[in-house]
């Protein structure tokens, strides 16, 4: 398949002598016009969680963290919980159309044209084992798949199903607060065992950064090491 | 609720369960059940997936199982290729796998039809296969004072008879001929009869644009207008309007079918819109074909005797269409890349500010659009530039008309269903491919519509002609010739 994955524009056929010696069919990817439309995230970034810290004003911004970051960590409970988390694009209206198309109609092999920067950005993180983000068996059933566990398969990782999801209520129903300090949403498989473990999650988009923070409390929980995730936007 | 939901979705999707095997839609419906009125009015010649059907999903079953309704699978096999069963897309590589949970397999799915859902090898389109629902006859459905032109009369009669005699019709009306007009009798006949009508073209843009104008001259009829995002999806309709995408979605629907601007798509419209509208009609029906530049399909079946014709030479205000001009510009690209407006270009601008004359120039490509831009806002600042996912488009278009902006550089976007009186038009890069007979064609015809104002200035600036345009100042001089000979202008 010589097209974009996502406006099907035909690609330039670039013949190098890698292409072929090699032989390689090529894998899926998007073309220059539409990989010029994600928006790298850029300059200054949280420490924590990727967000720019460009456009925010001083008072936004505690030690290289976002506000939002810091009242994190200021709070005993979520300190530490999600050691880090990289982004690899803006949430801007290209993406979240592709976003929108990848998850909501069900276009599985969009992940597929994230396959080399998730790979890239995967490398300046450290974990031994993936665990995606649980939908409950509704959602499943609804989409089809699992987008967490979608990104990561992508990146070549065999899932941990290490979490599951305790109730199904939508996540957008509520306010940030009431989701913030909202019972557990996720649940501990049984009999998992994470002593000393560095744990990946991966989810589509950072928003608020909370369904990101309730899961890896339970990995923490269960003995993880430390936590940090990759997701394709950050909103 | 939510449990009910997912037990019944389980019910239709596990691989191991055979209650529903009711494949073969032909089933003679139990005539005891008192099937729902509204699953009839909502299915009738629909094909559509489980998760459309939201609002029936706990009556479905009982349907299935007395007959009423029925299913087909998603993807089908035939000689080791998938097709799809709502799109018709046999592409091999417009089909991939992923991983599905619904059925635990590897499931292949049809990405030509994404945007309105996934098909994949488990799933299930669900059609009604009870008695079909009965619109009513409409003795005067009509309210409409106009009148038409000559030449739309003989073509406004002949679709009232391929409506009556469910034949097949092409009419082929140039650039403000009125072809909206020449409907209306023909929607009328069907409507008395008590058929269903689909009005389908391929843009969104078209379809709002025609849903107020039929809404205001059918005001007893149940009107549905169909595009992405549109609401109205559970409206049943006895006239749709819809894109021809969404056409997909009906199944042995239609008793007169009417496709807008066949040709608005050049490369890919034959195939699809083949497979959707024989999908979407009923066995016997008609189908009316209008178009300003048909494709060279289309003319061949005229040709050969295959589809009856009926051509409207002559513009509404019984003016000829003006004809291009080709003008040699020199390399336009390697001009905007130092920074200069060709000067034939320049000069051709400069006139239509000096007079205020307003002015759409076509560009082959957004990139260069938007190079080229500041350079023409030197020659005035509120030049502006739109394309396909320009979110103020319209806005841009209106201001425009009202001569808030002298004029604006476009994609070929613009190049169907923009009237402005005065306009002119100009093409930068003619020779490029995006340039075919049918667009330039398109464009030329945006020039000159009003009565007030029926000449006006068309000229395709470029880099070498090529036989696109050579073909489209042919088409438009062979039309006016026509038009002379039938008396259908005045001079
Ligand atoms: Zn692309
Ligand atoms: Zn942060
Ligand atoms: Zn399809
Ligand atoms: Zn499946």
């Amino acid at each position: 398949m010589n097209n974009c994955l996502y406006c099907t524009y035909e690609l330039e056929s670039s013949i190098t002598w890698y292409t072929i010696l090699k032989r390689e069919s090529r894998e899926p990817q998007f073309c220059e016009e539409c990989t010029s439309r994600f928006e790298i995230i850029s300059g200054a970034r949280c420490k924590v969680c990727s967000r720019s810290l460009y456009h925010l004003e001083e008072q936004f911004v505690i030690d290289g963290l976002c506000l939002d970051c810091h009242r994190w960590e200021q709070n005993p409970e979520w300190q530490n919980v999600l050691s880090k988390n990289l982004s690899l694009y803006t949430y801007n209206e290209f993406l979240q159309d592709l976003i929108a198309r990848f998850k909501y109609r069900g276009d599985y092999i969009l992940i597929e044209g994230f396959k080399k920067m998730l790979l890239k950005v995967s490398t300046e993180l450290n974990f031994d084992i993936a665990v995606p983000i649980p939908l409950s068996s509704e959602r499943l059933f609804e989409r089809g798949f699992n987008q967490s566990e979608a990104g990561l398969v992508s990146m070549g990782l065999k899932p941990v199903h290490a979490l599951s999801r305790s109730h199904s209520e939508k996540q957008s129903k509520k306010t940030r607060q009431e989701r913030i300090h909202h019972e557990q949403i996720f649940l501990l498989v049984d009999g998992m065992d994470l002593k000393g473990k560095s744990v990946l999650i991966f989810d589509d988009i950072y928003t608020t950064g909370s369904t990101l923070r309730h899961a890896s409390r339970i990995l923490k929980e269960a003995g993880a090491e430390e936590v940090s995730s990759i997701t394709l936007a950050r909103g | 609720m939510e449990v009910n939901y997912l037990s019944l979705f389980k019910r239709f999707f596990s691989s191991q369960d055979t209650i529903f095997d009711y494949s073969s839609l032909n089933r003679n419906p139990l005539s005891s059940f008192d099937f729902s009125t509204n699953l009839q009015q909502f299915l009738s010649g629909r094909a559509l997936l489980f998760e459309e059907l939201s609002e029936f999903h706990e009556i479905l079953e009982e349907h299935i199982v007395h007959g009423y309704a029925g299913w087909f699978q998603g993807l089908s096999v035939k000689n080791g290729q998938y097709i799809c069963g709502r799109c018709g897309n046999c592409d091999k590589h417009l089909f991939t796998e992923f991983p599905c949970s619904r059925c635990s397999h590897s499931c292949v799915y049809c990405r030509k039809c994404i945007m309105m859902g996934r098909v994949s090898s488990c799933s299930k389109l669900f059609t009604w296969t009870g008695p079909t629902f009965q619109f009513s006859r409409q003795l005067n459905p009509l309210a409409w004072e106009g009148t038409l032109s000559e030449a739309q009369n003989s073509a406004s009669q002949q679709a009232v008879e391929a409506v009556e005699q469910n034949k097949e019709l092409l009419v082929w009306a140039v650039c403000g001929a009125g072809k909206t007009e020449i409907l209306f009798h023909a929607v009328e006949k069907a409507l008395q009869n008590g058929k269903r009508v689909c009005l389908a073209t391929p843009r969104t843009d078209v379809v709002l644009e025609l849903v107020p104008r039929f809404r205001t001259v059918f005001p007893q009829t149940e009107i549905a207008a169909l595009y992405g995002g549109s609401d109205e999806r559970h409206l049943a309709g006895q006239l749709v309007i819809s894109t021809t995408h969404q056409l997909f979605r009906f199944q042995e629907a239609f008793d007169v079918l009417i496709i807008d601007e066949v040709d608005a798509f050049p490369y890919s419209a034959d195939y699809s819109l083949q497979a959707a509208s024989q999908k979407s009609r009923k066995k016997i029906s008609s189908r009316i074909f209008l178009t300003a530049t048909p494709s060279s399909l289309l003319k061949s079946q005229v040709k050969r005797g295959k589809l009856n014709s009926v051509i409207i030479p002559a513009r509404f205000h019984r003016k000829p269409i003006p004809v291009p001009q080709l003008v040699w510009s020199g390399s336009w690209e390697k001009s905007f890349r130092k920074k200069k407006i060709p000067p034939k270009m320049q000069h051709w601008i400069s006139f239509r500010l000096q007079n205020s004359i307003p002015f759409l120039i076509f560009f082959p490509a957004i990139k260069t659009m938007e190079q080229a831009l500041p350079l023409f806002q030197k020659l005035h600042n509120d030049i502006a530039a739109v394309h396909a996912e320009d979110p103020d488009r319209k806005e841009k278009v209106v201001s425009l008309r009202e001569g808030k902006v002298p004029g604006l550089l476009t994609t070929t976007i613009l190049e169907r269903g923009v009237t402005i009186p005065r306009l002119e038009a100009a093409v930068i890069g003619a020779e490029e491919l995006i340039f075919t007979e049918s667009a330039l064609v398109q464009i030329a015809g945006r020039v000159g519509r009003k009565a007030d104002f029926p000449t006006g200035d068309v000229t395709f600036f470029h880099y070498g002609k090529t036989e696109s345009m050579l073909s489209a100042v042919r088409h438009i001089k062979m039309m006016n010739k026509q038009a002379r000979e039938k008396g259908l202008v005045d001079e």
